[in-house]
């Protein structure tokens, strides 16, 4: 009897855990910002909506663009690209997808007053052919605009009437949107319940139009902000994925049973932004050094990223000479290579560019924002000053370093740039590179100007033939190297940690896509 | 009495207009909150367009200005980081922070005074030097590190505890509550015990300074020549006078359990206004900030309000005393 009664209890655990088995349960170090995929350019409050909402085209698991919503396009015109819709898509509301909801959803997304404008630039408007055919009417030549697409994600117009909701949420003003709370997309997944930074359920979405790669049928995702916490969670069970992992626990998780961390070079070059203006913001000397190509070629000289790599980034960073990432459309091996660490060469250039007892500049690092920042600033400044320079360290929260940065209160500075979402080299000439006029150069240092560099960067801008597009987006990317207009360091590792139940890919854009995670017994 | 409530009233006016004040005056140095509100790739035409919007770009006494004239009708505007009514979201989280303070309140009255009054009366037994011991690491110990601590024993070695979280909670209207499920309890205890900790312990040890105080005075020695049993000496005469410091303290420590709720609530990721304000302040969220702090001040004024008229219900000289000079 006792035996009997056990086996019906093993059975009935087994039952349950079988039922229970394709539910992941996922923790974030923050929430989404809202579920209105065109609120917010936060790229994971947008991943997150990806689940529900998709765009025409979508990224695959090795990062290629394939067809989603959309099937194919032709480019008929430069400014006018013609998109065939699939066909027998539903949205989870019951309503079909069609050409209308592509209108009202990008031209939602380009509303001046939407945030999400500036990841689809150039689209004046969207013109309906039949109710599977759309051409997008353009500004110009834009090479990249299946790139921007991906990031553009498409609601159903009646659902949007229904609940007054066609005009962009402006935070602002006014009253809280519905869609913020509420969603109804084409995805592999649909919204059962939502508590803002507690808990978001997702449930499968049996009428998906693709073959699903995942065999989840529901999500829990559970931001905890606090890094020890979320270990803590995953270690005992009560998880079984988390994004971020902190580093310093990486030898922790590995060396717990039934858990691994998920550890690849990422996306985000981490570099240094050079002042190159009239003067130093917080220097001892006359005029800027700075300015001397001779001087941030010391610079260069002056920091091991090996040392750095293998004591602050425990091994993990893809120590690089490039601003871009090997993922990314226009690296180069050679643009790859790195001045080498020598802090004689770095001694003797600072004295023949006439500084032989070095200078005073600020050094200015966010400690917040990027995988061991601030340490990376603290070892650098001692590297730095070791060849005779004068570093004054400052690390700050993200908030006020950024204002510093926008403002041009800094020396030498950290940023990382991932190229998202267009992941493209073009986004770093245009942001980064060219001199600052208008759309461009927002993040290009101070004083910095190179006109081939400019020419070059409005040559891409426009080239639809890729091959030349690259060749022309290598050029200027080893110019502005050759002028050391940025100090490269490295390409940031992506952590995550999981279950061992747990299959994901880990693609290097640091995005969590759900619909390629399996999870086995 | 209606006099001082007035009074008090007023006075809140004026603590809440100083607290925005200076919140605003501080915001200027927390940074820009425009990078958290665009694309990373956003132009600075871009930019400056949200700046514009949201009246960044007005002086610091204007942003107040138009805080103040919101909030004199009730309105704090939609918080910049989701796009949702300020005063939704305090009220979405006040019903987390409120039970889990009730709480820890609770835990540290009931326990801490028995404990007290237990090391007072029996001073140099064993189970009174060790609790004294106990008490010096509790109020000690930073309190991440006891948070922590807890986890990692209850939630990654026995897996008995949830490590974050209010568990399944019900809906009673607009007030969600965890009391009612065994889930919503289990998660209540490590956060509760965490945030009680330091407060214990100081109740614990000022029960049994006052107690000992207490007991070496005259009218104690009286009730026991009188012949009066220990029991009523201790607890009837003994206790009562020691109380009045302790609800000094417990009234001005239950505001500090709220504002400590904020580190509570960020390392169990409880769902409270403390954790809304942590993330609002990461993200320069300024709507929600002000609306906070603005709140969390009002909670004190009505706190010490309440302390002082429990004074004259405790201690019947001021209550004479408090009529006849309205206080």
């Amino acid at each position: 009897m006792l035996r009997y009664l056990m086996m019906t209890a093993t059975a009935a655990t087994m039952l349950t855990t079988a039922a229970s088995a394709e539910s992941l349960r996922y923790a974030t170090s923050r929430d989404v910002y809202g579920l209105d995929p065109h609120a917010s350019s936060d790229s994971f409050t947008n991943i997150f909506t990806h689940h529900i909402y998709e765009p025409l085209v979508r990224y695959d698991a090795d990062m290629k663009i394939e067809p989603a919503l959309a099937t194919s396009w032709e480019v008929l015109e430069p400014t006018r690209v013609r998109f065939k819709l699939r066909e027998g898509v539903t949205f989870q509301g019951g309503e079909a997808f069609g050409a209308d909801d592509v209108q009202v959803s990008l031209m939602r997304a380009v509303d001046p007053k939407s945030p999400l404008r500036g990841n689809l630039p150039g689209l004046t408007a969207v013109e309906i052919v039949d109710d599977l055919t759309v051409d997008l009417i353009l500004d110009g030549a834009t090479p990249l605009l299946n790139n921007y697409l991906t990031n553009i994600q498409i609601m159903d117009k009646g659902w949007l009437e229904a609940h007054n909701s066609v005009a962009p949420i402006d935070a602002s003003q006014g009253e809280e949107g519905y869609t913020t709370n509420n969603a109804n997309g084409t995805g592999p997944f649909a919204l059962e319940s939502r508590r803002p930074d507690a808990l978001n359920v997702l449930v499968v979405n049996e009428g998906w139009w693709d073959t699903p790669q995942h065999n989840l049928t529901r999500i829990e995702h559970t931001p905890i902000g606090s890094d020890a916490t979320r270990v803590a969670a995953l270690l005992s069970g009560e998880i079984d994925l988390i994004e971020p992992a902190p580093l310093q626990d990486a030898g922790r998780i590995e060396g717990t049973d039934g858990v691994h961390m998920l550890q690849n070079p990422g996306l985000r070059s981490i570099m240094m932004g050079i002042n190159m203006g009239e003067s130093l913001v917080d220097g001892n000397v006359e005029g800027n050094p700075l300015k001397d190509v001779r001087v941030r070629q010391a610079m260069y000289h002056a920091i091991n990223m090996d040392l750095i790599r293998d004591r602050i980034m425990r091994g993990k960073s893809r120590v690089t000479g490039s601003l871009i990432a090997p993922a990314v459309k226009g690296f180069s091996e050679e643009m790859d290579e790195r001045l080498p660490y020598d802090p004689e060469m770095a001694k003797s250039l600072l004295a023949e560019a006439g500084y032989p007892d070095g200078f005073a500049f600020n050094l200015n690092c966010p400690n917040d924002r990027y995988v061991n920042d601030g340490d990376i600033c603290q070892a650098m400044a001692a590297m730095l000053a070791q060849s005779g320079f004068e570093p004054r360290l400052v690390t700050e929260p993200r908030q006020i370093h950024f204002k510093k940065v926008d403002n041009h209160e800094v020396d030498v500075f950290m940023l990382g740039w991932a190229t998202l979402p267009m992941l493209d080299g073009f986004s770093v000439l245009s942001a980064m590179l060219a001199t600052k006029d208008g759309e461009y150069g927002t993040f290009t240092p101070n004083g910095y100007s190179n006109p081939k560099v400019d020419e070059l960067t409005r040559a891409v801008a426009v080239e639809i033939d890729e091959e030349k597009r690259l060749a022309l987006m290598e050029e200027a990317l080893m110019l502005a190297k050759a002028d050391v207009a940025w100090l490269p360091l490295h390409q940031q590792p992506l952590s995550w940690a999981a279950r061992d139940t747990v299959e994901i890919p880990q693609a290097p854009d640091d995005l969590v896509r759900l619909w390629y995670a399996t999870v086995t017994n | 009495m209606l006099g001082f409530l007035i009074r008090r009233i007023i006075q809140s006016i004026f603590v809440m207009l100083t607290v925005a004040l200076i919140a605003f005056m501080m915001f200027r140095f927390m940074g820009d909150p425009v990078n958290s509100l665009v694309a990373e790739n956003a132009t600075t035409e871009e930019r400056d367009a949200v700046r514009e919007r949201l009246g960044l770009d007005q002086p610091i006494w204007v942003q107040y200005g138009r805080f103040v004239a919101r909030a004199s009708t009730g309105d704090f505007g939609l918080s910049w980081r989701n796009a949702r009514p300020v005063s939704t979201l305090l009220s979405e989280r006040f019903p987390a922070t409120a039970e889990l303070v009730l709480v820890a309140a609770g835990l540290s009255l009931l326990i801490g005074i028995p404990l007290g009054i237990l090391t007072a009366l029996r001073p140099s037994s064993l189970s009174a030097q060790s609790l004294q011991l106990l008490s010096l690491i509790g109020i000690s110990l930073p309190t991440f590190v006891t948070g922590i601590l807890l986890i990692l024993i209850f939630s990654v070695w026995l897996g008995w505890l949830p490590s974050f979280g209010r568990g399944t909670v019900i809906d009673i209207g607009w007030w969600s509550t965890g009391f009612l499920t065994v889930s919503g309890l289990k998660a209540l205890i490590l956060p509760s015990f965490m945030l009680c900790l330091f407060q214990l312990t100081l109740i614990m040890r000022l029960v049994r300074a006052e107690m000992m105080e207490v007991l070496r005075t005259d009218y104690i020695k009286f009730a026991k020549a009188r012949g009066l049993t220990n029991r009523s000496i201790n607890f009837r005469h003994a206790l009562k006078n020691t109380l009045i410091p302790v609800i000094t303290i417990f009234g001005l420590q239950l505001g500090g359990l709220i504002a400590f709720a904020i580190v509570t609530e960020t390392v169990f990721q409880w769902p409270g206004m403390g954790a809304l304000f942590i993330q609002a302040v990461s993200f320069g969220d300024v709507p929600v900030m002000a609306a906070y702090l603005v709140l969390v001040s009002l909670i004190f004024v009505i706190i010490n309000t309440t302390v002082d008229l429990l004074y004259a219900v405790l201690d019947p000289r001021l209550r004479v005393d408090g009529t006849k000079s309205a206080h």
